[in-house]
C-alpha cells in the first residue's frame, strides 16, 4: 500500500478519535477528498520541479504514533532557547507534553489547538479563522488539514502583547520506526497586539520523520508578529512546512528561516496582503552540506495600494547539498503605488553542489516598484586574499566572508540571545571559532 | 527622434496596421487538413528526394503522439490543425527565374513595404531572399556570395543541391522530437533559407529574408538552418510583415543556427506581424523555436524586436557546447491592445569559459500581457561559467501586465551568475519635464520609451535599428494614459 491509500484509509481510523459532528470536521472530509484527488505533488508539477517527494512515500510511516512519551529537560535543554524566559509549547512525537511546556491564558491564550477545536468557548474564534487562510487546493496543505487535531493556537487580544517570547518545539524520539507528524498551528493578533514566535522542529534519533506542517497567521490592524523558524534537524528528518499569513491595514510581519539541516525541507511561505500601508519581511538563512536540499517557496500577494515587501535569502551550499529558492511576487490592479523588493543570493562552495532559483514577477499595476536581484557565486578572492595577508587562516577568513554574507538577515532579528544562538550554529556548521560577537 | 513632427502626426492618423493591406496573388493552395499524404504531396511539390520525405514523415509521426503545450503564460483560442491549409506557393514562381520573371504585382507589394528589389540592390548592399507565402521568388546578390563560396537559397534549393550539408546539420540543434512545434514545422515546412558560410570567410554583407504571410488560412513554416564553418562571419536579418485578417494566422518556424570553431553569427530579427485589432480580433500567432549551437570559441547574438502578433510564443537559446563560447541575447518585446507575448531565452552552459548575457526590455501598454521567461543553466563541467541577466520592464496604463519567469539553475562551484530585474512605470516627472521643453506627451513618450530600449536597439544593424524604432512608436500610439 503507498503512503498516499494508507493515509486516505487512515482518515476512517482518524473519525473516530475527534468529534465529527464539529463543523471543523466538514472542513476536515473537504480537505481528504481533495488529497485523494491530487495526490502527493510530483516535480512534473511547476511549484515542485525541483524537489521530489517520491522516495518518501517509500517509506512505510505509521500515521499515529502509538504510545505517549516522556523526555528529561536536561537531554532536550539545548534544543531549547533557554537563556531567556519563554512560553513554551512542546509535543513529543506529536502528542502535547505538560511537563516540558509553560502555557498561559492570563489576558492572552497560549494554548493548544486539540483545546481550540474542542472547546465551546474558542468556537467563535475558530469560526472565523480556522482554514481561512491555508489553501484549500494544495494537496499537502489539505493533508494537515484533514489530520487536523494538534497544534499550538495563539490569540493575542487587541492591544496585547505577552509578556515573552513564545516558543514552539516539536520533538521526535524515534521509538517508531518512522513517523508522520502533522501538526497544525493557528495564531491570531488582534488590533495593535504584538507577538514573537521560535519555532523548533527537531528529531533525537536517526529513525525517520517525515513532518507536513501548517501555520495560519492572522495580523489585524496594526498588528505586529515576529516569527523565527529554526531549522537544524537530522539528516533523517524530512520537513514540508506550509505558512499562510493574512494581513490587515498597518500590520507589519517577519518570517525568518535559517536552515542548517534535515533531509529534504521545504518551506512554503505564502504572505496575503489585504490592507493598505502594511509591510512584510521574509528573510532567511541556508547553510547546507552533505546531501540535505532546501527549498524556499516563497509567494507575497499585494492586493491593495501602498504596501512593502522586502525578501531577502541567503545560501551557502557545500558538498553535495542543494538549494532552490522559488519566490513569486504578485501585485494586483488596484495595488498601485507597491514597493516589492526581492533578494537571492547564493554561494556554492562544493562542485557537486546544485542551485536553483526562480524568482517570479507577475505585475497588473503600473505605478510600482518591484525589483528582484539574484545571484550565484563565490567568496571575493581578493577579500580572502585581504584577510589572509593580515594573519588570519584561511578556514576563518573564509568563515568571516561567509558571516558578513548572512549578517543582513541577522540584522533583523530582535531576540539577541536567539541571534548569538544562530551566529553559534552558523560557526558551528561552518567548522570554525571566531573570537568575537556578531 | 530622426523624423519631423509632420511625419508623426500622418503616423498618429493612421491608427489602423499600416501594412494591412491585401495583394490578389493566384495562388496554388493544398486543401485544408493535415496527414500523412499532404505530408507526402509537400514533399513532392518540392521534388524532394526519398531520405527528405522520410523524415518529414517521422517528424509527422512524432507530432502525432505529442500534445499542445500548455505552460505558456498564453490565452488563446488553440488553432484547428485540420482547418488549415499547409502549402501555397504563388503560381509563377519559377526555380530559373530572373528579376523580369517576378510577378509585377508582387514587386508592386514589395514597393508598398519599402523594399524595392533595385534600391536595395543599389543603395543598401543587403541580399534579399524575399519569401512569400512559402516559396522564394527573388534572390539577390548570388553572384556576389558565390565568388566567396558562400551558400545563401532557399532550403528548398539546397535539399537538392547540398543534400550532405542539410543532411549533416538539419534537426541537430532543433531536433524532430523537441516540442508540438518544432515537429509540426519538421513534418511540413515548405520553404525557408539556407545558409552556408564556408571556413575563414567573413560575409561581406548583412543576409536578409523578409517574410510575409499572405494567401488567406495559410499558415506559414518556415525552415531556416544557418551554418558558420570555422572562423567565418555572419550577420543574418529577418524582418516580417503581414496583411489584416480576421481569422487567426499560425506561425510555427525553426531556425537553427550553428556556429564552428571560432566562428561568429549574428542574428537580428524585427517580427511586425499583424497584431489584431484594438478589440484584440484577429492577429498572427507566433509559435517559434529558435536555437543556436556554439562550438569552441564560437558566439552567437541574437538580437530581436517584437512588436506585432496577437500571440508569441518564441525562445531564441544558445547551447554553448564549446569551451570559451559566447551567447548573447537581446530583446524588446512591446505589447499592445491585447496581445500576448512569451519570450525569452534558454543559455545552457556546457562548455570551460562560457560567457552569456541576457538583455530583454518588456514594454506592456493597452490590455496586453508581456512575459519573460529565461532559463540559465550550468552544468557541473561548465568550469568559470559567466552570465549577467537583466530584464526590465514599463507598463503604461493599469490594464496591462508584466511577468517574469527567469529560472536560473547552478551546478558548479566557479560559476558565477548575476540576475536582475524591475518594473516601473514612465515618471510624471519625466513626461513632465518634456512638456516643459515644448515636447508633447505622445513624443515625450517615445523618447522615453526609446531611451528604455537604447542597449539593445543599439544592438540592431544600421537598417534595422531604424525601422525597429519606428516600429515602437507606431506599436505603442494612443497608449498613453
Amino acid at each position: 500500500m503507498d503512503l498516499k491509500e494508507k493515509l486516505v484509509s487512515s482518515f476512517l481510523a482518524f473519525e473516530s478519535k475527534v468529534d465529527v459532528n464539529h463543523p471543523v470536521h466538514d472542513i476536515r472530509s473537504a480537505a481528504i477528498k481533495n488529497f485523494e484527488l491530487k495526490g502527493f505533488p510530483n516535480k512534473k508539477q511547476e511549484a515542485w520541479k525541483y524537489t521530489s517527494l517520491n522516495n518518501l512515500q517509500k517509506i512505510d510511516f505509521s500515521v499515529f504514533p502509538k504510545k505517549e512519551n516522556v523526555l528529561e529537560y536536561k537531554d532536550v535543554k539545548k534544543y531549547f532557547l533557554h537563556e531567556i524566559d519563554t512560553y513554551k509549547i512542546v509535543f513529543i512525537d506529536g502528542i502535547y507534553s505538560s511537563y516540558l511546556s509553560e502555557t498561559t491564558h492570563d489576558g492572552v491564550d497560549v494554548c493548544l489547538m486539540s483545546s481550540a477545536l474542542t472547546k465551546p468557548m474558542y468556537r467563535q474564534v475558530i469560526d472565523v479563522y480556522f482554514n481561512k487562510v491555508a489553501s484549500k487546493e494544495e494537496s499537502l496543505t489539505t493533508l494537515n488539514t484533514a489530520f487536523s487535531k494538534e497544534g499550538a493556537y495563539i490569540y493575542i487580544p487587541k492591544n496585547k502583547a505577552p509578556r515573552k517570547p513564545i516558543q514552539i518545539l516539536h520533538l521526535a524520539t524515534g521509538n517508531e520506526a518512522a513517523l508522520l507528524l502533522q501538526p497544525r498551528n493557528l495564531i491570531i493578533a488582534e488590533e495593535n497586539a504584538e507577538l514573537q514566535v521560535i519555532e523548533r522542529h527537531q528529531s533525537l534519533t536517526e529513525n525517520a520523520v517525515f513532518t507536513n506542517s501548517v501555520t495560519e497567521i492572522f495580523a489585524a490592524k496594526s498588528a505586529r508578529i515576529d516569527y523565527y523558524k529554526v531549522q537544524n534537524d537530522k539528516e533523517s528528518a524530512t520537513l514540508v512546512d506550509n505558512t499562510y499569513i493574512d494581513q490587515k491595514d498597518t500590520s507589519n510581519v517577519s518570517v525568518h528561516t535559517f536552515s542548517f539541516g534535515g533531509k529534504l525541507t521545504r518551506n512554503n511561505l505564502n504572505f496575503y496582503q489585504d490592507g493598505e500601508r502594511i509591510d512584510s519581511t521574509l528573510k532567511g538563512v541556508t547553510i547546507l552540506g552533505e546531501k540535505q536540499h532546501v527549498d524556499h517557496h516563497t509567494l507575497v500577494h499585494h492586493a491593495q495600494p501602498n504596501c512593502e515587501s522586502h525578501q531577502d535569502y541567503k545560501g551557502i551550499f557545500g558538498e553535495k547539498s542543494t538549494g532552490v529558492f522559488n519566490g513569486k511576487i504578485i501585485v494586483d490592479k488596484i495595488a498601485q503605488k507597491t514597493n516589492a523588493f526581492q533578494q537571492n543570493n547564493n554561494i556554492l562552495i562544493s562542485d557537486q553542489a546544485t542551485v536553483n532559483t526562480k524568482p517570479q514577477l507577475e505585475i497588473f499595476a503600473d505605478d510600482v516598484k518591484c525589483s528582484h536581484g539574484c545571484t550565484i557565486g563565490q567568496l571575493d578572492e581578493d577579500a580572502l586574499f585581504y584577510l589572509q595577508s593580515r594573519g588570519i587562516h584561511k578556514k576563518e577568513a573564509t568563515a568571516l566572508l561567509m558571516y558578513a554574507f548572512a549578517n543582513n538577515v541577522l540584522e533583523s532579528v530582535r531576540i539577541p540571545e536567539l541571534k548569538t544562538r544562530i551566529n553559534s550554529l552558523i560557526a558551528q556548521k561552518l567548522g570554525v571559532r571566531v573570537g568575537f560577537e556578531m | 527622434m530622426a523624423y519631423t513632427e509632420e511625419e508623426l502626426k500622418k503616423e498618429l492618423e493612421t491608427k489602423e496596421y499600416e501594412y494591412g493591406f491585401y495583394t490578389e496573388i493566384e495562388s496554388d493552395t493544398f486543401p485544408k487538413g493535415l496527414n500523412a499524404d499532404i505530408v507526402r504531396a509537400i514533399s513532392k511539390k518540392k521534388n524532394e528526394p526519398e531520405w527528405m520525405t522520410e523524415w518529414r514523415l517521422e517528424a509527422f509521426r512524432i507530432w502525432e503522439s505529442m500534445e499542445e503545450p500548455e505552460w505558456a503564460n498564453v490565452r488563446y483560442e488553440k488553432p484547428d490543425f485540420q482547418a488549415i491549409s499547409y502549402y501555397s506557393a504563388p503560381k509563377k514562381a519559377d526555380p530559373n527565374k530572373t528579376m523580369d520573371d517576378v510577378d509585377p504585382e508582387l514587386l508592386e507589394m514589395y514597393r508598398k513595404l519599402g523594399i524595392s528589389l533595385d534600391e536595395q540592390k543599389r543603395l543598401q548592399n543587403v541580399a534579399v531572399d524575399i519569401v512569400v507565402d512559402s516559396v522564394s521568388v527573388a534572390t539577390t546578390f548570388q553572384k556576389t556570395l558565390e565568388e566567396k563560396g558562400i551558400l545563401f537559397m532557399p532550403i528548398s534549393e539546397a535539399i537538392q543541391k547540398h543534400p550532405e550539408l542539410i543532411k549533416k546539420y538539419m534537426g541537430t540543434v532543433v531536433p524532430k522530437t523537441d516540442n508540438f512545434y518544432a515537429a509540426l514545422n519538421s513534418a511540413v515546412f515548405t520553404d525557408g533559407s539556407f545558409c552556408y558560410i564556408p571556413k575563414g570567410v567573413k560575409c561581406p554583407m548583412e543576409l536578409s529574408t523578409y517574410f510575409r504571410i499572405n494567401e488567406g488560412g495559410t499558415g506559414q513554416f518556415e525552415r531556416t538552418l544557418v551554418i558558420a564553418d570555422e572562423s567565418s562571419y555572419v550577420s543574418y536579418l529577418e524582418g516580417c510583415t503581414a496583411p489584416s485578417r480576421d481569422e487567426n494566422q499560425l506561425h510555427a518556424a525553426v531556425v537553427e543556427l550553428i556556429a564552428l570553431d571560432d566562428a561568429e553569427i549574428k542574428y537580428s530579427t524585427v517580427q511586425n506581424w499583424f497584431p489584431g485589432d484594438s478589440n484584440g480580433k484577429g492577429g498572427v500567432y507566433n509559435f517559434v523555436t529558435k536555437r543556436g549551437l556554439c562550438e569552441k570559441n564560437s558566439k552567437i547574438s541574437w538580437t530581436q524586436v517584437e512588436t506585432g502578433s496577437a500571440v508569441t510564443w518564441k525562445y531564441p537559446s544558445c547551447i554553448l557546447k564549446g569551451d570559451n563560447s559566447v551567447g548573447e541575447f537581446y530583446s524588446i518585446a512591446v505589447t499592445n491592445n491585447f496581445q500576448q507575448a512569451d519570450t525569452g531565452t534558454k543559455m545552457v552552459h556546457l562548455g570551460k569559459n562560457t560567457k552569456s548575457t541576457i538583455i530583454s526590455k518588456g514594454i506592456s501598454a493597452g490590455k496586453s500581457q508581456n512575459s519573460y521567461r529565461g532559463l540559465v543553466q550550468v552544468n557541473s563541467r561548465a568550469e568559470n561559467a559567466r552570465n549577467f541577466s537583466q530584464c526590465d520592464s514599463l507598463l503604461m496604463g493599469n490594464e496591462c501586465g508584466a511577468h517574469t519567469f527567469p529560472y536560473i539553475e547552478a551546478k558548479n562551484k566557479s560559476a558565477q551568475i548575476e540576475h536582475e530585474a524591475t518594473t516601473s512605470k514612465i515618471g510624471e516627472d519625466q513626461i513632465f519635464y518634456c512638456n516643459q521643453r515644448g515636447i508633447d506627451t505622445e513624443k515625450a513618450i517615445a523618447l522615453i520609451v526609446n531611451g528604455f530600449s537604447k542597449e539593445v536597439l543599439n544592438k540592431l544593424p544600421m537598417e534595422f535599428a531604424v525601422e525597429a524604432q519606428k516600429l515602437l512608436e507606431i506599436s505603442l500610439e494612443g497608449s498613453v494614459g
